[in-house]
């Protein structure tokens, strides 16, 4: 069972990261990804939407999916919503198994399909005073339909 | 029925939902675009290119052919950028 979370809070690693593995010695292997807020262009902030309940429910999907696909102890996949200077964290995904090949490519299939298959959306905020809704990429699609 | 919106879709319309029963002659997610494309220029303005918008049914994504129901719970969005 993932551990899911959308939160304002930023999150602590270390503490997910004991989560996971605290009281097992089954676990050879923890993945970890970590999404930050780029400041392209001159960015001042990075809003980020999301629709409350579907995306528990989607994040629920998606990790479900992983775990039926990889032979995984534990996953955790935490997603900040609100207004996030550039600089901050915005996604953690931790994927645990015996070994790593099936942590890392967990961990690679999750940040892949959480990219189009979570509704999460973001706007970004500029120092110049414009804003703009970012569009969806056709190489994050091609990125989850290679899984 | 209940209709949310999200994003660009939501500021367009100038509202995050509003509750609506199902017209006479709309069965699907398309039809329900070009019915809501209808009520203001704001929604109008929201729902001009079809093919930017994404839907979910119940907080499951939909496709445009697939049916609406009066009591479901549908969502109107771009796509999405999380992540």
């Amino acid at each position: 069972m993932a551990r899911i979370a959308v939160q304002d809070a930023e999150f602590d690693t270390a503490a997910e990261t004991a989560l996971l593995t605290q009281g097992r010695t089954d676990i050879g292997a923890v993945a970890s990804f970590i999404g930050i807020c780029r400041a392209d262009d001159g960015l001042g902030a990075m809003v980020l939407e999301h629709y409350p309940g579907m995306t528990e429910r989607a994040l629920a999907k998606i990790t479900a999916e992983a775990e039926s696909r990889w032979p995984l102890t534990g996953c955790t996949v935490i997603h900040r919503v609100g207004r996030l200077p550039p600089g901050a964290p915005i996604v953690l995904v931790l994927t645990a198994s015996a070994h790593r090949q099936a942590a890392l490519d967990a961990c690679a299939f999750l940040m892949d399909w959480l990219k189009t298959k979570a509704p999460f959306w973001k706007r970004e905020e500029f120092t110049q005073g414009q804003a703009r809704w970012v569009e969806a990429r056709s190489e994050d699609d091609a990125a989850a339909q290679k899984w | 029925m209940q209709i949310l919106y999200f994003a660009w879709v939501r500021e367009k319309i100038g509202r995050a939902g509003e509750e609506i029963s199902l017209p006479p002659g709309v069965s699907d997610v398309a039809g329900l675009i070009r019915h809501l494309g209808t009520l203001s220029p704001g929604h109008a303005a929201a729902f001009a290119n079809p093919s930017a918008i994404r839907a979910a049914i119940n907080q499951d994504f939909a496709s445009p052919d697939d049916a609406v129901a009066d009591g479901d719970e549908v969502a109107f969005f771009p796509p999405v950028t999380g992540g």
